[in-house]
């Protein structure tokens, strides 16, 4: 095997913009094959703009790269036979029933056995007994199902989904990750966009994005190592004590977290001079902690929005 | 409104006028709305503009200048003093000359003149003799309202303008006799002209808005964003968008027809194979175009309007409602670009006349090249990315 089939997506230099805002700027990234890539970053980041630069549905004003080892400005309509593309919003027929919607999506795709491949995803996604039902009429839950579903029917090698769980109730978001898994273990590539971190940890490698700069990557351990963070936890009485914290110098954000609060920065020997008058109350108690993913990303994105803003 | 009295309860003030304030903020949003929508903001100022120019210039329901044919069996003096008459009533005008009966028949049934004037052999020494040969006007008469006038024109004027060129002083008496014979529609009924133009008329309508909208409601309905996901090609979005409806407007163009023939006696002389594959095409032409403006359109309310600004010219200019012959060229020109103005010819030719195919070959041909610029239109328009 070369290097390019280990690569599944591979672009350089990614800009998009609409309407003189630009949405993507100057975004490289490398998917590895069989890997659950996670992408995240706030609202209007730039992520769907990636995403459908990356299935064809947009095309980049710069930029290059290949998607599965095609030109993703040459050869778009090679790449949308490979790629799964699920999008934000449910875009299946809701005036179709959960059979004929896949039965379409087989057909679209050429499947020998439309009827057949239908009816096989009916019964893996757990559908039995619905394939009656129209599309519009199922839960939230079930609707995504059914879209990973129609997304996996023929095949692809990469599936790309753009915020998939979002307004999903826990444990169907769960039985979601669990059969993405399943995918990537028979070696499907994923490209899932999320904004949940527990979601992000579940995945091999993350990008966060923000105004459409990509600002880290790597494995959840690399991304916060390189965050250069270091947090406190304090819990006790933290009556106004946010408010009192936030601004000191060495101090890069306040963040509560149920009945603690996380005091990070990236300039430790600040940090500690400046909580050190806090430190020997006798009703807080103070902790150091390795930072979490979210603490990393809230951090990430004060810092964007202080640079693109 | 609070502004208006500074003292005094303001609250009471304010409920008192909360109709008026509710009011007031859904028109405001409304206005804001519609100065957006820059389409409907067009159609405010097409509308009424277009009805008015259609309406005023366009429409004569007295019509002159009416193309005619003249089959000359006889190149006399007299003969060419009767067609110079016939001209000057400004009614007729003579844009073939045939010899041949089969072809004098052709033009008529083909549309090509809507007056015929057949000049006997021996005509003008009959008349010298005093024989009162019959001289034949032939009219198309399955449009009532163009042919009427013109008939009715006839008996008077060729009868004051021979006398100057025949003799001098007053005649004795009417030197010939013209016969005028309303063809395919002598009792001038107008359900005869109106049952085959709603044929073409009713599919348009409902043709056009079927596929108006099947592009922009999957864009609305966001299933477009998945649709160009998959491997799909714009040609093949178009045939499984058209098909279907072809079918549709096939049954639609038979209830039509059998409603026609059964309830109102309106006869099929022609044959209805021939029809049934023209309609095919005219019904595939509206479909096409419809689903161009469907590629076009921003949204579904867009296409409804774009459908109903090719409804309306194609109702006045095509010669449903009003003589075809009797527009200035310019409107005849637009209404040549309409399926409708084609249609209407071949359907009043199939049913009325008795047309066969080389008769329509020229408004076959038309409808076939409206609809392949309307699907090589719609197939360039179509954006196969979101950008």
């Amino acid at each position: 095997m070369n290097a390019d089939n280990q690569i599944a997506i591979d672009v350089k230099g990614l800009t998009k913009s609409f309407g003189g805002r630009e949405v993507v700027h100057d975004l490289s990234m490398q998917v590895k094959r069989g890997s659950i890539y996670g992408f995240l970053g706030p609202n209007g980041s730039g992520k769907t703009t990636t995403i459908r630069i990356l299935c064809g549905l947009l095309t980049p004003d710069s930029g290059v790269g290949t998607c599965l080892g095609y030109d993703i400005l040459r050869d778009a309509e090679k790449i949308k036979r490979k790629v799964g593309y699920m999008t934000q919003r449910f875009s299946l027929y809701q005036d179709l029933s959960v059979r004929e919607n896949l039965e379409f999506v087989a057909r679209l795709y050429g499947l020998a056995d439309a009827r057949g491949a239908a009816r096989d995803m009916i019964k893996r996604l757990g559908l039995s007994g619905r394939e009656e039902q129209l599309a519009g009429e199922l839960s939230g839950g079930w609707k995504q199902r059914l879209a990973l579903g129609a997304c996996t029917l023929p095949n692809p090698e990469l599936l790309l989904l753009d915020e998939p769980t979002a307004g999903v109730d826990p444990k169907a978001r769960r039985d979601f990750w669990n059969e993405i898994h399943a995918l990537a273990a028979d070696g499907l590539t994923v490209l899932v966009s999320t904004h949940y971190m527990d979601e992000a940890e579940r995945c091999h490698e993350i990008a966060y994005i923000a105004y459409g700069h990509l600002l880290a990557h790597g494995t959840v351990d690399e991304v916060i190592a390189k965050s250069a963070l270091t947090t406190y936890t304090v819990t006790g009485e933290l009556n106004g004590l946010a408010g009192q914290l936030a601004g000191k110098p060495g101090i890069d954000m306040v963040a509560p977290f149920g009945t603690s609060l996380h005091v990070s920065g990236r300039d430790v020997a600040a940090l500690e001079a400046s909580i050190a008058p806090w430190r020997g109350k006798a009703d807080l108690h103070w902790q150091k902690s390795a930072p979490s993913l979210e603490d990393v990303f809230i951090e990430l994105m004060g810092r964007s929005k202080d640079n693109f803003q | 409104m609070s502004s208006i009295r500074t003292t005094g309860p303001v609250r009471e003030l304010r409920d008192r006028f909360g109709f008026w304030r509710r009011s007031y903020a859904m028109m405001a949003k409304e206005f804001i709305q519609l100065r957006r929508d820059r389409v409907s903001f067009a159609m405010i100022v097409a509308i009424p503009v277009m009805q008015l120019l259609l309406f005023g210039y366009a429409i004569n329901t007295t019509p002159h200048h009416l193309p005619s044919a003249v089959l000359l069996q006889e190149d006399s003096d007299l003969a060419r003093s009767v067609l110079k008459a016939l001209e000057n009533t400004a009614y007729f005008h003579f844009v073939y000359e045939v010899h041949d009966v089969d072809e004098f028949d052709n033009l008529l049934k083909s549309g090509k003149v809507l007056f015929g004037v057949e000049i006997p052999r021996g005509f003008e020494r009959a008349v010298r003799r005093g024989d009162k040969p019959a001289l034949l006007v032939a009219a198309d008469a399955t449009d009532p309202v163009a042919a009427s006038s013109a008939l009715g024109s006839l008996g008077m004027i060729v009868q004051t303008a021979l006398q100057h060129d025949l003799y001098i002083g007053d005649p004795p008496a009417l030197p010939f006799e013209i016969r005028a014979h309303a063809r395919y529609n002598p009792a001038a009924e107008s359900r005869l002209n109106i049952v085959p133009g709603l044929v073409g008329t009713i599919l348009t309508m409902t043709m056009l808005i079927f596929t108006a909208l099947s592009v922009t409601r999957e864009i609305e309905r966001g299933t477009m964003e998945s649709l160009l996901s998959m491997p799909i090609k714009p040609v093949e979005v178009m045939i499984g968008k058209i098909v279907p409806y072809i079918l549709v407007g096939f049954i639609q163009a038979f209830l039509i027809v059998n409603i026609g023939a059964f309830l109102f006696g309106v006869p099929v002389l022609g044959n209805l194979l021939l029809l049934a594959v023209l309609s095919t095409l005219f019904i595939a032409a509206n479909l096409a175009i419809g689903y161009t403006f469907s590629t076009i359109a921003q949204n579904q309310l867009q296409a409804i309007q774009m459908s109903f600004m090719f409804f309306l010219p194609s109702i006045l200019l095509s010669g449903f409602m009003f003589p075809f012959a009797g527009m200035p060229a310019w409107a005849q020109y637009v209404g040549e670009c309409l399926p409708l103005t084609h249609y209407i010819r071949i359907v009043r030719a199939i049913m009325l006349k008795g047309a066969t195919m080389p008769n329509l070959r020229f408004d076959t041909l038309a409808l076939a090249a409206l609809m392949l610029a309307a699907m090589t239109i719609a197939v360039t328009r179509f954006r196969r990315t979101l950008d």
